[in-house]
């Protein structure tokens, strides 16, 4: 049993660098189509939704990678403080934005866009 | 006093998280660096239900894994709209009506509405919140019932429900 446990443990060693590098690239994959959202969505709002993939999924795989491959506890406790900060303050962030648009009376577009509405052929 | 114990913990053990050492210069240092902040928490006046809130962590762990399982299914579907080939959206903006009673519980609502990735919160007054979302089926007021509900349950204090 021992035996056993000892090398589920090395196995873990082995697996976990190539896990966590899986991981951070998923991450920084979603990290780039959040940035082709940005790009290609039509105004300020709808924008900020593409921008918030980024916040959540993006910045955590990165995040759980980087756990994955930590060399000890005290790297595994900063991200982890890293990730509650980022969990309380990215939502933070993108609603002072959109009420700062808000408030300065920038107005969303409403309505369907794109393929769903006749008059907007590009 | 059951606060002050609370922030007491919660800055030792972020101590510990953040240094790694244990001889008895570094501890020393640390009791001390702990001390001051407990002090200017004191002078500042935020040791209070908002500033340590440790009651309420067993409802808040029952709740964050459900909302981490809604920001996955949520992310899937903007993922989904950033790359189709012809942009689909209908952005929408609603109100929603909230049960929330106390600010902790509204700011949790608010923030779960922002964090998921497809509506934002855009204005908060008393107990409606002004929503924009980025598909019109995503974003009706019946689909925060449940959400509103969960956090109503893991922030309100019990005699506020």
């Amino acid at each position: 049993m021992a035996d056993f446990l000892a090398n589920l443990g090395s196995f873990w060693e082995i697996l976990r660098h190539p896990l966590g590098g899986a991981a951070c690239l998923a991450g920084g994959l979603l990290i780039i189509i959040s940035s082709i959202g940005v790009l290609r969505f039509p105004d300020f709002y709808t924008r900020l939704h593409a921008a918030s993939v980024t916040d959540t999924s993006g910045a955590a795989l990165v995040l759980i990678g980087m756990a994955l491959m930590a060399p000890n506890w005290l790297v595994l406790v900063k991200l982890l403080c890293i990730f509650i900060f980022l969990f309380l303050t990215s939502p933070t962030s993108s609603h002072a934005l959109a009420n700062a648009a808000h408030v300065a009376g920038l107005q969303p577009r409403i309505g369907p866009v794109g393929a769903a509405n006749p008059e907007d052929k590009t | 006093m059951a606060y002050f114990l609370g922030l007491l913990a919660a800055l030792v053990a972020f101590w510990f998280g953040n240094s790694g050492h244990y001889k008895p210069l570094m501890l020393g240092f640390g009791s001390v660096s702990v001390l001051l902040t407990m002090i200017l928490a004191y002078r500042l006046d935020i040791i209070d239900r908002e500033g340590a809130p440790y009651v309420r962590l067993p409802q808040l762990i029952k709740y964050y894994p459900w909302l981490a399982v809604e920001v996955v299914k949520s992310n899937w579907v903007v993922i989904r709209a950033c790359l189709r080939a012809e942009l689909d959206i209908t952005p929408t903006l609603t109100k929603v009506k909230t049960v929330c009673r106390s600010d902790l519980a509204r700011v949790t609502f608010a923030n779960s509405i922002t964090m998921t990735p497809g509506t934002v919160t855009v204005e908060i007054e008393g107990d409606k919140l002004l929503v924009h979302g980025l598909y019109e089926s995503g974003t009706e007021p019946e689909g925060f019932f449940e959400m509103d509900k969960r956090c109503a349950a893991a922030c309100d204090p019990k005699e506020a429900r």
